[in-house]
């Protein structure tokens, strides 16, 4: 009786496992979500992650690119930590994704929340958000190297550099750039969201900014703001003209003005850390099928973002590079949450 | 003359059938979500905003501006019949909606407050129309010490406002602060008072704690003294609106006041929630009946409605001429902004004159489709109340349940909410107010950075708040309300003293 009993579990284990062999290579190339699939955005409403997270829903709507309703929630609580450490708890759920900003890196080293990057299972780059050195239009200075001497020239803490959060990316160029001001230092004043930032830098109530080009572009085509230089390798590949005189390809790279900056943002994906090959595919060729839409290379060109996509094992490769790069930074900023 | 013009093509382009469906729709849908608490207006406009990527630019606005307009009427109707504010600007709406109600007034306070909300609309819309560049350059005077400045004047409008003691105040508005600095330090990127829990990351949030402290707290009372509500036994007359609008003409002052508050919080950007407290503190403080404040005064529920509201509208004109949000949903329309291919900014009113035109057009337009229909519905809210209290209870928590987990979509705020309940029902018992906490809750944070922010920018000199008119006006006038309730203490005392001398 046991002994039948035994034999037929093994025929049925057997079963299973014959089954499982056969259905597996369907399942790698043809996993869908079986329910709702949860975009969780580690910032809050209106700020540029949130932007283009509901841009995404709006495509993958607009287009009917997933059978399932793609829901959009803010997670911003400690710096987007919330959102993370949400990301991290629900492992074995792969049907969450989450975009990414810098805080991907800052908030784990400026504030010691339990969580990094490899917590989660990278799907893809969908862009670098670039920044670029404001001042106001009324100001001197034409070019990156007027400024940074002006700096040079005045007393420490004389000029004051606005930007979004505190320990997060636009302290972080601050940072960056103070290494070239021969040990003069900037004030740094810490301000809630990046449209604010630009308005209080057209009101002269900070001296620059180092918003994203998203944020300022208004100010810019109204005469008010003036860019000085990108922190980009090359300069944009944008040749529209913005203003009446300039497009985005015309402004100079920092390096090439003489303040040897490089920074820029990651907007990546995101899923969950157990998630198979095949459901980090899905989300692969969704956001595949978003990008090849005319919708998305508008708004690329509207925020002049670096279209830079990887996916996979290059994908990772930039990653540890960038917690290299930004715990480097941070260190020698003082902004390590241990130090 | 240019802007009558402007505005005419704009009627053009928002009288249509189309667009006036989408008023109506938008509406229904804003008063649900304004009667929801926890699904505030910034919350609604974010789900539908993706919806509307496949319509024109100005039908889509028109539709999401018409729900924030269904909210910001619809946050009045739950704050008047249960005490329970659905958005962070209603809860001032309490102080007097509540206890109206409780005296069978649940009527004539419904339509003061809508009555009250358009007019504080109309207003706002007319400034937009006429004086949108000017306006626009006044918002750029504003640093960290003007924002610290404002914020500062709402607090002292509110000091002496409670019913008892000072100390009571005080001691309730320090909690309220305690509270408000959990979670991330904005200033030097750092978590505070989380002690090591990450259910604390985000701090407290302001509508858990309303919904809790106002709501839940409530229902405890309400069960206490003896399961029903009180004014459900009032008449329902069909003759209220009538009635109503009787009574507000002798308030216009407090209207107008109401009205340049609203504005001036709105465009700074303030946002509709120190406008209603400040609308709320200044009646209070001004008003010939202002003695009555809280006691059920009509005046009390005209004057945060009609700060809030113009607030609200007001707040669209930074968004739309400087891109910076006066309000969170504002920020998300920012958003949609930018989807629909428009860029806000400076450049909006010269490049994209139709569309400009045209959303203000369909504000006149969706503020006048709102009235009426929340006007026409009246009678239905109030009937609300004739409800068993054993049928609506259990539905009133429910629902706050509901809001308080929508949130942050977090279980954990669920049972904050109730914590904030028995917190509010003790408040309750021993006479401790309720409102301090909750504007230093929803204030302290702001009021925070900006001090600190205008600290870093001086480098640490006090003397930062009086380095401009603006701000040392401001200032200035802070200081003396704070210390008004103790100036004028002491004048009683010392012309009480005098008389008891004349007497001996």
């Amino acid at each position: 009786m046991i002994r039948r009993e035994m034999s037929k579990a093994k025929t049925i284990a057997a079963a299973l496992a014959a089954s499982a062999c056969l259905t597996s290579p369907t399942w790698a190339q043809s996993w869908e979500p079986t329910k709702p699939v949860t975009l969780v955005i580690p910032a809050g409403t209106g700020g540029g992650a949130d932007q283009m997270a509901r841009f995404i829903q709006g495509v993958v709507q607009k287009h009917n690119l997933m059978k399932q309703p793609l829901i959009v929630i803010n997670k911003a609580g400690g710096a987007g930590a919330e959102g993370f450490l949400e990301m991290k708890a629900s492992a074995s759920d792969p049907h969450k994704i989450t975009i990414t900003l810098s805080n991907l890196f800052t908030t784990p080293l400026g504030t010691g929340s339990p969580f990094n990057w490899k917590d989660m299972k990278p799907v893809a780059m969908l862009a670098l958000d670039q920044f670029v050195l404001w001042v106001n239009s009324e100001k001197p200075y034409k070019t990156a190297k007027e400024y940074i001497d002006a700096v040079k020239a005045g007393d420490d803490r004389q000029f004051k550099m606005g930007g979004t959060g505190s320990k997060q990316e636009d302290q972080i160029v601050t940072a960056a750039i103070e290494q070239q001001t021969g040990g003069k230092k900037f004030t740094y004043v810490p301000y809630s969201g990046g449209g604010q930032v630009a308005v209080q830098l057209v009101g002269n109530h900070v001296d620059s900014t180092v918003n994203n080009p998203i944020e300022a572009v208004g100010q810019w085509r109204a005469g008010q703001l003036r860019p000085l230089c990108i922190f980009d390798a090359q300069r944009s590949t944008y040749t529209t003209k913005v203003t009446d005189k300039e497009a985005w390809s015309d402004i100079p790279t920092c390096k090439e003005s003489g303040l040897p900056v490089e920074y820029q943002m990651l907007r990546g994906i995101f899923t969950t850390k157990n998630a198979t090959p095949a459901q980090v595919n899905f989300y692969v060729e969704l956001l595949k099928k978003v990008m090849a839409t005319p919708d998305w290379k508008e708004f690329m060109e509207k925020g002049a973002f670096n279209q830079t996509v990887m996916t996979g094992a290059d994908y990772e490769k930039w990653l540890v590079s960038a917690e290299t790069l930004h715990s480097d930074l941070m260190k020698k900023a003082g902004f390590l949450a241990t130090q | 003359m240019d802007e009558l013009n402007a505005l005419f093509g704009g009627f053009a382009v928002a009288l249509s059938a189309y667009h006036i469906m989408l008023m109506v729709i938008g509406i229904t849908l804003g008063v649900v979500i304004g009667v929801l608490p926890g699904l505030g207006g910034a919350n609604g406009v974010a789900i539908l905003l993706p919806l509307t990527f496949s319509m024109p630019p100005t039908s889509a606005i028109i539709l999401l501006t018409s729900i924030y307009w269904g909210a910001l009427f619809g946050g009045a109707i739950t704050s008047i019949l249960f005490n329970i504010p659905g958005e962070p600007w209603s809860v001032a709406t309490t102080f007097d909606g509540h206890p109206m109600a409780q005296n069978g007034k649940a009527d004539e306070a419904l339509v003061g407050a809508f009555t009250a909300s358009f007019v504080g609309a109309i207003f706002a819309v007319c400034l937009i129309t006429f004086l949108a560049p000017v306006v626009a350059k006044f918002a750029l005077k504003f640093g960290p010490a003007e924002f610290f400045a404002v914020q500062f004047l709402t607090f002292a409008s509110f000091i002496g406002m409670g019913r008892g003691s000072a100390f009571k105040t005080v001691a309730s508005m320090c909690l309220g602060f305690a509270l408000a600095s959990v979670g991330l330090d904005g200033v030097t990127g750092t978590l505070r008072m989380t002690f090591g829990q990450d259910e604390l990351l985000n701090g407290f949030k302001f509508l858990v704690a309303v919904i809790g402290l106002f709501g839940i707290g409530e229902i405890l009372c309400s069960m206490e003294d003896g399961l029903k509500f009180n004014g459900a036994t009032a008449k329902l007359r069909m003759d209220a609106v009538i009635r109503t609008w009787k009574q507000l003409p002798g308030m216009w002052l407090t209207f107008l006041r109401s009205c340049i508050v609203g504005c001036w919080m709105g465009i700074t950007p303030g946002g509709a929630t120190p406008a209603s407290f400040m609308g709320y503190g200044i009646a209070k403080r001004l008003s010939k009946r202002g003695d009555n404040f809280g006691k059920g005064e009509l005046e009390g529920v005209v004057a945060p409605e009609t700060a809030a509201h113009a607030a609200g509208t007001a707040a669209l004109l930074p968004m739309l001429t400087l891109g910076i949000p006066g309000s969170p949903t504002a920020a998300v329309l920012l958003g949609g902004l930018l989807i629909w291919g428009l860029q806000p900014g400076p450049l909006l009113f010269v490049e994209q004159p139709d569309f400009v035109w045209g959303l203000i057009a369909s504000m006149y337009l969706g503020n006048v489709v709102g009235l009426i229909m929340v006007l026409t519905c009246v009678p239905f809210f109030a009937a609300i109340l004739r409800v068993p209290f054993s049928i609506i209870a259990p539905a009133i928590v429910f629902v706050c349940a509901i809001g308080a987990f929508t949130v942050n979509n977090a279980m954990f705020d669920v049972w904050l909410m109730l914590a904030f309940g028995v917190l509010g029902y003790l408040f309750n018992k021993l006479r401790y107010p309720l409102p301090p906490l909750v504007l230093a809750l929803v204030l302290g944070d702001q009021a925070e950075s900006s001090f600190r922010q205008a600290m870093l920018v001086s480098q640490g000199n006090v003397g930062v708040f009086w380095s401009n008119w603006l701000c040392g006006s401001i200032m200035t006038l802070g200081l003396v309300m704070a210390f008004w309730p103790a100036l004028q203490a002491l004048r009683v005392k010392l012309s009480g003293n005098g008389a008891v001398a004349r007497a001996a």
